[in-house]
């Protein structure tokens, strides 16, 4: 299996954002993501920038993809959208029906990214045929869904493209046009000040209870836990799991990293460093509420 | 479909004047004919079963009913759409063909769709059979609404409620199919067709399973001081004090805290209402205004659908002496989930 970094979900002054990847073209993984997928408005990094980084990454011998936007409202964002598309080197990872279409006018491959809803094989096969070279599905679609999902590809006679699955980090639950950091802050989200920037690893929500339960991005809502799919290793391989994509997180990256690439070689898959991911079981995903198996 | 365009005698420019429809919500049958005889042009309603998000207990309709309910509309010149838009995985793939299938055979006027393969599927076998893209289509921009055009031949399309106004306007011009949107009704606060936030906590997905915030996980206490508090799945969602108005708890519209303050960070509970921009949504070229509440009696479908045919009716015929009347105003806040009501995303500064 492959290591993949999933692009940024948060947003971090330039220089920060840059040494993190910097650092990251030494740490050992395979492939890695670039660009905005959360709020167009945070440019401390211009598509120049990213690009530029992707040639370094890739002179690094990383494989690099553009990651696009999640949701797009604006003319301007669509603009970014088709310079990303048409920026002649790098793959993309199409977030939205919007990108899958630039892509496929164009003839150009994609990753078929995780807010796409693939749910099954007819689905993934179409998208396939539009140019979809390699899956990420999203946090719903657990083992069983994806079992069933390639036998029912195979049946056909059809091959699944390469799997990447999230492993590590915060799970993405929601988007939304609200900013729900700006919300918090009590500030309108057309003069919010970029303040996300103060939140290197989003906003903590916790229940009246003090319960930590979700965290806040922008207009994106995550899990508060950290997810590790790591122990569930030998099962992602037998079904077929071809890349694990792990988040970054302001701190201790390249341990996770190293903890990932030591694991993938270990004779024995390693005990949780995080919680568990309830939906990889066909549970919530919220571990802890589910029904024991 | 295309509206039809005609110079404006007070700007001299072009005004398109709207042919809008009004679609309405049918969870039974006395909500379909409470939609028809208040004057809605369609009225979508759904299968009992989980092929429609609004798969609750004791609603929806089976083939005699949905029949039944053809019948009622075909004959006073109406039409019924059928949702269909869900996402179902590929062993459950074979029963939503079926039921796009049965949608064809029972004479439903569309189906309204969002999973690529039951859209296929459709196109396919049954051409004849019109497709609109779901609100669940998660599509917002023109390049993905001609996705949807040139792969699955959709006719229309419902937007989800994340644009403005000036987008709507803007989306309307460049869309290669006419446009549908959500009018008055309870506020998704999430892009709809994205939000896993209540899989997180039960498991059941809105996408997967067409429920959010299942019954079955609600749990209401009591408290000695006589407070209340309900929980999804053993996880906490509000408080509400003695007398306090507690709508039913989907995890978007809970109180929690964030930054030491309690408040409802994601959304209150309040319902979209548009009445106001009509004129605006009629001259953008919007071609049909949605009501949502499937899960919601005859009575709500009968109000929300007669003060809507009043208004777009009068826009109809004096488009610019037209102006929002407190009575319907009135009519429509009695409806509204929380008694309040709110222009959502259509309006910048809800943001």
């Amino acid at each position: 299996m492959k290591l993949s970094l999933a692009p940024l979900q948060y947003f971090w002054p330039r220089e920060h954002t840059l040494a993190f990847y910097r650092a990251a073209a030494a740490w050992p993984v395979d492939i890695v993501y670039l660009g905005e997928t959360v709020c167009s408005k945070r440019r401390e990094l211009g598509l120049r920038d990213w690009l530029s980084l992707a040639h370094e990454l890739t002179d690094a011998g990383k494989q690099v993809v553009l990651s696009t936007l999640a949701l797009i409202e604006a003319e301007s964002e669509l603009g970014v959208l088709r310079r990303q598309v048409e920026n002649g080197r790098f793959l993309v990872e199409a977030n939205d029906l919007s990108a899958v279409q630039l892509c496929r006018e164009r003839g150009l491959p994609f990753v078929g990214g995780p807010t796409l809803n693939i749910y099954n094989h007819h689905a993934l096969a179409l998208l396939m045929e539009d140019g979809l070279c390699r899956w990420v599905p999203g946090v719903e679609q657990g083992r069983a869904l994806l079992r069933e999902l390639r036998d029912a590809l195979q049946a056909q006679g059809g091959r699944m493209p390469e799997l990447e699955l999230m492993a590590w980090g915060r799970m993405p639950l929601a988007y939304s046009a609200r900013c729900f950091t700006a919300r918090a802050l009590d500030v309108p989200k057309d003069q919010c000040g970029f303040r996300c920037i103060e939140h290197a690893d989003g906003m903590p929500l916790a229940t009246r209870e003090g319960d930590p339960f979700l965290t806040i991005n922008g207009i994106q809502i995550q899990s508060a836990e950290v997810v590790d799919l790591a122990p569930e290793r030998d099962d992602l391989l037998a079904c077929g799991v071809d890349v694990l994509r792990l988040y970054p997180q302001a701190d201790g990256m390249a341990e996770v990293v190293a903890h990932f690439r030591q694991m993938l070689a270990a004779p024995t898959a390693p005990p949780p460093r995080a919680a568990r991911n309830g939906y990889w079981h066909g549970q919530p995903g919220r571990h802890e509420l589910a029904l024991p198996e | 479909m295309t509206p039809a365009v005609r110079e404006s005698s007070i700007t001299g420019g072009p005004v398109r004047e709207s042919l809008m429809q009004l679609v309405c919500p049918a969870g039974n049958l006395p909500a379909l004919r409470a939609a028809i005889d208040a004057g809605a042009d369609a009225v979508y309603a759904g299968f009992r079963d989980q092929t429609n998000a609004r798969a609750f207990p004791g609603l929806n309709f089976d083939g005699d009913e949905l029949s039944q309910g053809i019948a009622y509309a075909h004959a006073r010149g109406r039409k019924v759409y059928l949702a269909l838009n869900t996402y179902p995985d590929s062993a459950r793939l074979p029963y939503w063909r079926t039921a796009v299938d049965q949608a064809a055979a029972l004479g439903a006027d569309a189906i309204i769709a969002a999973e690529m393969a039951v859209l296929d599927h459709a196109a396919r076998r049954h051409p004849q059979l019109a497709r609109h893209l779901s609100v669940q289509g998660s599509a917002t921009t023109a390049a993905a609404l001609r996705y949807a055009h040139e792969r699955f031949g959709i006719s229309l399309a419902v937007l989800p409620r994340v644009l403005s106004i000036q987008q709507v306007e803007r989306l309307c011009e460049t869309a290669p199919v006419p446009l549908e949107v959500f009018a008055f009704g309870s506020l998704c606060i999430m892009v709809e067709g994205r939000c896993q936030l209540s899989s997180y906590v039960t498991g059941v997905s809105p996408n997967r399973h067409g429920v959010c915030s299942p019954a079955k996980f609600v749990r209401w206490d009591e408290h000695p001081d006589r407070s209340r508090s309900v929980r999804l799945n053993g996880l906490l969602i509000d408080r509400f004090a003695d007398g306090e108005p507690a709508g039913y708890p989907t995890v978007c519209k809970g109180r929690y805290r964030v930054g030491g303050e309690v408040f409802h960070a994601l959304e209150e509970p309040t319902s979209l209402n548009t009445l106001d921009i009509l004129p605006r949504l009629a001259q953008a070229g919007v071609v049909a205004l949605k009501i949502e509440g499937r899960q919601r009696g005859a009575a709500y479908v009968s109000a929300v659908t007669r003060t809507w045919r009043a208004a777009i009716d009068r826009y109809r015929v004096s488009p610019q002496q037209w102006k929002s009347e407190s009575a319907w105003q009135q009519a429509l806040a009695a409806h509204a989930e929380g008694q309040q009501t709110t222009l959502g995303p259509y309006h910048r500064a809800w943001h």
